[in-house]
């Protein structure tokens, strides 16, 4: 039971940071028709920018800091590069991120070296948030913060005590991703630049006609997308390993939600990261193969059988192939994606 | 621009590009005869095949597709299990033939995983290919039997019945059987340009609505283009296999579908024979310049960076834009800026370039102490003399290259309105 819960919550933070990449990728995608393929860069740098000011002037005022300064970096490349590129077309847009992800990761290898910093959270997150002790005898609470070590051990043998701790920089993460959806959603509904941010995407030639900005809009779109990317960065940096291949880790997996959930749904894409966040996040625990759940189920296998890899393969073999193999089928089934509207 | 070098019933024009262009295979090995250059000549027939395979997507269907190393790279695998089972006995065929194994396995893939991929085009086509190759890169750690693991499947070309003493075990036959390989399938591309398919698959690229409107399926003519793609994609793979005589993972990566999309678009997607210049730059980059420098992928995607910027028509379109000036004897009025253009671009990459290396340096080996040779010039690293030096030129580079394209911009512009006149005066004397 408390393996279910962890592994849920583990899967909800994973999830909801995937959101917190997709959302910006989704955004940026839906208002200008850019697929910004540099958005992992972008995550990488707010990595490595929260590492850099952190050391300086602390965790706090870095997490502040540093998605401000990945956004002024995504609004300056939208304006020097990516503007000059819009004419041409969409693959060239497409091309230019392709070049300048290229770009930022040797860039940061340049600045930062090959291998990984250590980019540690505050001590504040580095314990638990809270910790599940399930008594055998007792049953199973919920302990905020740490269990002492006493509580985890039973003084009687034949009580079986186990104490599961969920980290504090997990449940930091789904924290400040709620905030983050909820204020976005805030901000594109409820607010006069909202409004024009949604105008200026469905009638970018009305919105101008009435006297909008819409090439400022389009930058302030990708510089916010980039700063959100930069935010998850700093937040996914300190939780996991800061190093450059970072980008490419989460890269593709956040174009499968992009993909899954439709291409330009915000709604969508929080439900594809969640979705595949929770499923990646119990594949890989899961240590069960289809060689296991015959000898289960009781069928008799050959030998050849019994050796086959495929039969050998466990779920958490299968893990890193899951996110693909589901965008493989919803483009089957139905592809304009989970919630998306358009089909193309 | 065709029109004009027709003589019938013979093209003289096409006759003499393609007979150059087979000398050019033939006595390229005799040229350069160093073990070095005959293997880059060998990999640069097989790049040219791939990526002339993969502008058959980009540039001929307006296919962007990060995933083409998963048909070269499958093709590779087949045809490396077909050449340990044809050093085994268990199969009757000789080793020139491999290719086709290749190419033929190429095209089944690209049938089977072309189905879903081409169900959409445009940007939903560029992420759908990117997942198809993450599921094919992460399957080959997975299967250890087809794909070998880590260590890779290896074998002996020198397999079969020697053919007139053919046993391709030295590197200069391998590059024989490439270069005929290679030949012939330029020349099958090329002729599929001309087919009604391949031109209904341009009209794909430039209105699918239109093509949508007379009747054809547009998303049949994408799922046709992709299997002939793949099915050169395989052949180049399986060359690929007999050149290296093992494959590994890598051969079906992200890296390796990058680097035909980056050098595809290089050399020029809009011209035919731009992806052939952007095979060669492929191979020379990869072999020589990542043994000059550390930072290479950096300069790579820099030049890439800005040739999507400024020149989106890659290095044919510039070939070409400036053959036309030259056609109408206007080069001489524009050299001088092509010159003044080089030397502060030299300028810029000296500078930029030894700031650079500089930096790599202290990343990386400042134990071997703090000089580093950038251009046969000993720079020290850590003194403050080297940098304001590199700046300084860097600067300078920028400012004089700004006055230099600004002038080149305005001739330029000047050369094209006088062509346009003269055109238009050549008409009106007709």
């Amino acid at each position: 039971m408390e393996f279910f819960i962890i592994s849920m919550l583990n899967g909800l933070s994973y999830g909801l940071l995937l959101f917190m990449l997709s959302s910006g990728l989704t955004l940026i995608f839906s208002m200008m028709g850019v697929l910004n393929f540099a958005h992992a860069s972008f995550y990488m740098i707010g990595a490595y920018i929260g590492y850099s000011l952190g050391g300086i002037v602390g965790f706090w005022p870095a997490l502040v800091l540093a998605p401000l300064c990945v956004g002024a970096l995504g609004a300056l490349f939208e304006r020097i590069s990516l503007r000059k590129v819009h004419p041409y077309g969409h693959v060239p847009e497409l091309l230019v991120t392709f070049g300048l992800s290229y770009v930022v990761l040797e860039l940061v290898q340049l600045i930062w070296g090959r291998t990984a910093v250590e980019f540690v959270p505050p001590d504040v997150l580095r314990g638990a948030a809270f910790t599940l002790i399930n008594h055998s005898v007792n049953g199973m609470h919920l302990l905020w913060g740490a269990a002492p070590a006493d509580m985890c051990s039973a003084a009687d043998a034949a009580v079986r005590v186990v104490c599961t701790p969920f980290p504090a920089t997990r449940a930091f993460m789904m924290v400040i991703a709620l905030l983050m959806l909820v204020s976005l959603w805030l901000l594109l509904t409820r607010t006069r630049i909202g409004l024009v941010i949604q105008a200026a995407l469905t009638h970018p030639d009305m919105a101008e006609a009435l006297g909008h900005n819409v090439p400022r809009v389009f930058m302030l779109v990708f510089g916010a997308g980039t700063g959100l990317a930069g935010l998850a960065g700093v937040i996914g940096g300190s939780t996991f390993v800061t190093e450059p291949a970072m980008a490419a880790t989460v890269g593709s997996v956040i174009f499968v939600v992009v993909v899954v959930g439709g291409m330009g749904s915000l709604s969508g894409a929080f439900l594809a990261s969640v979705l595949i966040g929770v499923i990646q996040t119990f594949a890989v625990a899961i240590d069960y193969s289809f060689l296991a759940f015959a000898r289960d189920v009781g069928w008799q296998l050959s030998a050849a059988a019994q050796d086959n890899s495929f039969a050998k393969l466990t779920v958490s073999q299968v893990a890193p192939i899951l996110p693909y193999l589901f965008l493989v089928l919803i483009l089957i089934f139905r592809p304009k994606g989970l919630l998306g509207t358009r089909e193309g | 621009m065709s029109a004009v070098y027709k003589f019938k019933p013979y093209n003289v024009g096409r006759w003499i590009i393609w007979g150059l262009f087979a000398l050019v295979l033939l006595v390229a090995p005799k040229l350069f005869t160093s073990n070095l250059s005959v293997t880059m000549l060998a990999q640069m027939g097989i790049a040219i095949i791939a990526c002339l395979s993969y502008n058959m997507l980009l540039g001929q269907g307006g296919m962007l597709s990060f995933g083409h190393a998963v048909y070269t790279g499958l093709g590779s695998y087949m045809a490396m299990h077909a050449l340990n089972a044809v050093s085994g006995g268990a199969l009757p065929i000789p080793v020139s033939l491999l290719p086709l194994v290749g190419g033929l396995s190429g095209m089944g893939f690209a049938v089977l995983l072309g189905w879903v991929t081409t169900r959409k085009s445009g940007t939903p086509f560029a992420m759908i290919t990117l997942g198809v190759a993450e599921l094919v890169f992460a399957m080959s750690l997975m299967f250890s039997e087809f794909f070998g693991g880590e260590a890779g499947v290896s074998g002996n070309r020198v397999a079969g019945q020697p053919f007139f003493g053919i046993t391709f075990g030295p590197q200069i036959q391998i590059y024989y059987l490439i270069a005929v390989y290679t030949f012939v399938c330029v020349a099958l591309m090329y002729a599929f340009t001309q087919t009604p398919l391949g031109r209904i698959l341009n009209a794909v690229r430039d209105n699918p609505e239109r093509v949508e409107f007379i009747g054809y399926n547009t998303q049949r003519v994408r799922y046709l283009a992709f299997i002939i793609a793949g099915f050169f994609a395989g052949i180049a793979g399986g060359l690929g296999a007999l050149n290296f005589e093992i494959v590994t993972a890598e051969v079906v990566g992200a890296g390796r579908s990058g680097a035909y999309l980056l050098f595809t678009f290089l050399g020029g997607a809009t011209f035919f024979f731009g992806p052939i210049i952007g095979a060669v730059l492929m191979v020379i980059a990869f072999v020589l310049l990542s043994e000059l420098t550390k930072a290479w992928l950096l300069y790579l995607g820099l030049v890439f960076l800005f040739m999507v910027m400024y020149a989106p028509g890659g290095i044919a379109s510039l070939i070409m834009m400036n053959l036309r000036v030259a056609k109408f004897g206007k080069l001489r009025q524009i050299w001088t800026s092509y010159l003044g253009l080089g030397i502060t671009a030299l300028a810029i990459v000296a500078g930029a370039g030894a700031m650079i290396e500089m930096v790599y340096h202290l990343q990386l080996n400042s134990a071997l102490g703090d000089v580093v040779k950038f251009m046969g010039v000993p720079l020290n690293a850590k003194s403050v003399d080297s940098w304001v030096g590199a700046i300084f030129v860097t600067l300078t580079g920028l400012g004089l290259f700004e006055l230099a394209r600004r002038q080149y911009v305005l001739e330029w512009g000047e050369i094209q309105v006088e062509i346009e006149k003269e055109i238009k005066r050549r008409e009106t004397a007709v």
